[in-house]
């Protein structure tokens, strides 16, 4: 089968990303707890594959404010992994991490970049879930930060992949602390060739 | 009571009669507002990209290139009663939202958008008689038929009129 789109995606291979969202989420939480010292729970995640449109309106409309990070991947495959997280999610993140009731702010440096380590924790974890599967060596780079609209935020990828699909790889996932609920959401957005690629290492192609 | 018509990212639509366009959420994509005063039709698109040139545009994707959208715009305004030679632009976005991304053609994307949509109202001759483009930060774009009158809205920086 020829892949050139995220729609062209036949239901095994969505199930294969499901599972790679359920291992990298998986990683994810248990990162976050060793980082917290405390048990951190996870809920299924949802694993879907969404235009972008639809994904600025299930975050509560284009102009609903939140944290957006964004790394690319290289080596074996290429793309970028974004990372949506509720103001909620910062503050339950600095308050484990600071020892004290705390709430985010974009002019804290030392916020944003406790954030940035977490987003790059969790990156690096759903990138181990699909490397480890599929065998491909996989680079991630540093974090950038913003805090904005989420359509605004959105509109990065939504551009640099605008010749490609305006589709993308959407899994949402849901913390708790045993205190707080916290949801993050993670765009997976690789090249199609990468598509392709993994596809292929996980005999799918 | 004036009707508020949504513009969606790669749409363009047009208003009169008082009514008022917005177009949510720019980041790095321009929205071109469209001002005939005389008749006052308005017009607002949302374009993603500086140019359709290496791509196979159909009709429907026509509103992502700064090239096509402009034009097709323009048509419609035309088609509402606007003249082309009292036509002015007002312009927002463009923004870089992510910084420090090493990704070269990624990180002034908002920039070559916003060079694209000067190149094409000036071949147009189409003055641009504001403009509020580049920096760092998400803009909602109001345009309102009634003056020609264009609000942008930032999540954390209020809002301002031009």
């Amino acid at each position: 089968m020829n892949l050139y789109d995220y729609s062209d995606l036949n239901e095994i291979q969505l199930d294969a990303l499901r599972e790679i969202g359920n291992i990298g989420s998986g990683n994810a939480a248990t990162a976050l707890s060793q980082m917290l010292d405390r048990p951190v729970n996870i809920a299924v995640p949802r694993v879907t594959v969404l235009d972008y449109q639809t994904v600025a309106e299930r975050l509560g409309g284009p102009e609903e404010l939140m944290i957006g990070l964004l790394l690319t991947i290289s080596g074996d495959l290429t793309g970028m992994i974004m990372f949506l997280l509720q103001k909620e999610f910062a503050n339950m993140v600095l308050s484990d991490l600071l020892g004290q009731e705390c709430c985010f702010d974009v002019e804290d440096s030392m916020g944003c970049s406790a954030v940035m380590e977490v987003g790059n924790i969790m990156a690096a974890s759903y990138v181990n879930a699909i490397a480890s599967l599929t065998g491909l060596r996989i680079e991630l780079s540093p974090p950038s930060f913003c805090m904005d609209m989420v359509g605004a935020i959105l509109s990065v990828p939504t551009i640099y992949y605008a010749n490609i699909s305006d589709k993308i790889i959407y899994i949402e996932d849901e913390f708790n602390n045993n205190i707080n609920h916290a949801a993050s959401h993670v765009l997976l957005i690789p090249e199609v060739e990468a598509l392709q690629k993994m596809m292929r290492s996980l005999g799918l192609g | 009571m004036s009707r508020l018509i949504v513009v969606g990212i790669s749409e363009y639509n047009t208003a009169k009669n008082g009514d008022v366009l917005v177009t949510y959420a720019l980041g790095s994509c321009v929205g071109i507002c469209l001002y005939d005063v005389k008749t006052k039709v308005a017009g607002l698109s949302h374009v993603m990209l500086p140019s359709s040139a290496g791509f196979n545009v159909t009709f429907e994707q026509e509103g992502k290139f700064a090239d096509t959208a402009i034009k097709r715009l323009l048509q419609l305004m035309i088609k509402e009663g606007a003249l082309q030679s009292r036509i002015t632009a007002k312009i927002a976005g463009g923004a870089q939202m992510f910084a420090g991304l090493n990704n070269s053609s990624l990180s002034n994307i908002g920039q070559r958008n916003v060079a694209a949509v000067k190149a094409e109202l000036m071949k147009l001759r189409i003055p641009i008689v504001a403009e509020d483009t580049g920096k760092d930060y998400g803009r909602t774009q109001y345009f309102y038929s009634e003056d020609g009158r264009m609000t942008i809205k930032s999540a954390t920086k209020g809002e301002w009129h031009y």
